[in-house]
């Protein structure tokens, strides 16, 4: 038996004695699929169980989310935690202004602590090119009430003291010139993200599936589709597709082509250390990037280009080399750092860097996509989940609803948006 | 990382290897399960009742020991970005 939230108001939301009293999230749903679902949601990501989350707080509680394999198996288990508000378009930038007031109060909404810290973020640039790139974004963001601003060299290493700005004692680097500073960015820690969402969503009445891998799908004469798992099938009158890089995978089922791919990126922990890096530090010229976790950990990442699209996850030195390399001439006191451990997970690329949102196309207008987030899934999660809601509840679409579109690759209409071309990382 | 931990951890429904590991962060400190996996595996065979077999362990991550940033550093497959010039 699943223990019963009290209320709405439950106050235990902001207990602070680390026994927060809310039921198991999958206990009771290791048997049979139901036999029907207003909404089945496939992929147990942060996508999809926000979106689930807030159906439910919206009143749609019949809701199944159906995950191949456990909850923050794919990239949501996997990625750096990075929340930013610093982009280039208009849009994005508005969305993550969102976001970052719906990751400020998930603590006390949501009852479980997501250890988010908003120490800023700071980009880099070693050229000229560089720097205007970060003025044209940040002129854009100042007009949304984002305070980023521009910061020369020295500044930058007030901020961070222990920044190389010569550009390596070594010889061969180019210095620092300067660099864009938003103290209001910051990081989360994704997995209890993702417990969060899963047992609020789960005491209002949504029903969770783990290890139950769609295999099948078929669109009904009569309405909604059939969604076949080992568990069982379930009708439903709707489908969202939240599987992230496997999306392409699900829709194909029916006949749905999705243009995003899977590109595998590393990221590395170190030891834990005592608190001293504020800042999330990223370099423009390599995507380097790397922050000071809660834990005390330095987690971070680099760009390796040159790699075909893969499912692949496994672990590579060359990462690891070219990351140590970039990051120790960058702020050379870390060379005696220890890296703990290294793993992999996949973006889900989309063509133009934006998501993929929406009906899938007239022939499926009850089949919808919440994919091809690229690197910034994790941090746009909780107001593309907040907005899909309402759209699915009834509130008029927003605008990314008819922006973000999959026939936008295919009838032009993408062109006449703004590329969005800040994916650093 | 305690038994209470990890049977809460359970209590909570997240009772694969995987999961309790994000769940309680065990085998993400210093040892990376090297000292830890074992006893929980064993622990965890018993509250959910299951055969040893059945719990296979989590993914282990290089390196295979804590490694300094430094060393790393001066491996030769580093990718080299435009200002990467020196050897
Ligand atoms: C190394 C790395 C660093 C990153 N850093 C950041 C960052 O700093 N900030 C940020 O915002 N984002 C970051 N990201 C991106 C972010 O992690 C993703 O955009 C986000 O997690 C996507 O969430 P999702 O729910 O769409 O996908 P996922 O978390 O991948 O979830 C999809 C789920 O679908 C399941 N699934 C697939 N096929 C099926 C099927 N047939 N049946 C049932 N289930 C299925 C998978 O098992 C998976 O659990 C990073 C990603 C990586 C890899």
């Amino acid at each position: 038996m699943l223990p019963v939230m009290d209320d709405e108001e439950d106050d235990s939301r902001a207990d602070v004695s680390g026994e927060i009293r809310l039921p198991a999230t999958l206990e009771g749903n290791t048997g049979p699929l139901p036999e029907n679902c207003e909404i089945a949601i496939v992929g147990g990501g942060v996508v999809g169980l926000a979106i689930a989350y807030y159906l439910a707080k919206r009143g749609l509680t019949d809701v199944v989310v159906i995950e191949r394999g456990y909850l923050a198996e794919g990239a949501s288990g996997r990625n750096g935690g990075g929340v930013r508000q610093q982009w280039s378009t208009e849009i994005n930038i508005r969305l993550m202004q969102e976001s970052v007031e719906l990751c400020r109060r998930f603590a006390v909404d949501l009852g479980v602590n997501v250890w988010f810290r908003q120490g800023g973020y700071l980009f880099l640039a070693r050229d000229e090119k560089e720097i205007a790139r970060l003025e044209k974004n940040i002129d854009i963001q100042n007009r949304c009430g984002v305070k980023t601003r521009m910061v020369d060299p020295e500044e930058a290493r007030g901020i961070v003291p222990e920044l190389d700005i010569t550009g390596g004692s070594s010889a061969g680097g180019q210095p620092i010139i300067g660099g864009a500073y938003n103290p209001t960015d910051g990081i989360l820690f994704p997995w209890p993200f993702l417990w969060g969402y899963a047992r609020q969503a789960a005491a209002m009445g949504v029903k969770i599936y783990t290890q139950t891998p769609v295999g099948g799908l078929e669109k009904q004469p009569s309405g909604g589709y059939v969604v076949r798992t080992p568990r069982g099938a379930v009708h439903a009158r709707r489908v969202i597709n939240a599987t992230g890089a496997w999306s392409p995978q699900l829709a194909k089922l029916i006949g749905v082509e999705v243009p995003t791919f899977p590109i595998r990126h590393e990221i590395c922990s170190s030891e834990p250390l005592k608190p001293f890096l504020k800042p999330m530090v990223s370099e423009l010229r390599s995507g380097l990037y790397c922050s000071q976790s809660m834990r005390g950990e330095i987690v971070g990442g680099v760009s390796v280009p040159g790699h075909a699209s893969t499912y692949a996850m496994g672990s590579t030195l060359e990462f690891l080399a070219t990351y140590a390399r970039r990051l120790v001439r960058l702020m050379p006191i870390l060379g005696e750092i220890k890296i703990l451990r290294q793993w992999a997970g996949p973006y889900d690329q989309s063509p133009d860097g934006n998501p993929v949102l929406g009906a899938a196309s007239a022939d499926h207008p009850d089949f919808f996509l919440a994919c091809g987030f690229v690197g910034h899934g994790f941090m746009m999660a909780p107001i593309i989940g907040k907005l899909y809601a309402e759209w699915l509840t009834g509130d008029a679409p927003h605008e990314i609803f008819s922006r973000y579109t999959l026939g936008r690759f295919t009838d032009g209409s993408g062109a006449s948006y703004p590329k969005e071309d800040f994916n650093i990382g | 990382m305690t038994l209470a931990d990890l049977a809460h951890s359970v209590s909570r429904g997240y009772r694969d290897i995987e999961e309790v590991k994000r769940y309680t962060g065990f085998g993400t400190g210093p040892c990376q399960g090297k000292e830890c996996l074992a006893v929980v595996a064993a622990e965890l065979a018993r509250l959910t009742q299951q055969p040893p077999e059945a719990i296979p362990p989590f993914t282990s991550r290089p390196p295979l020991s804590p490694t300094p940033l430094r060393l790393l550093a001066r491996d030769p497959g580093a990718h080299r970005f435009s200002d990467d010039t020196e050897k």
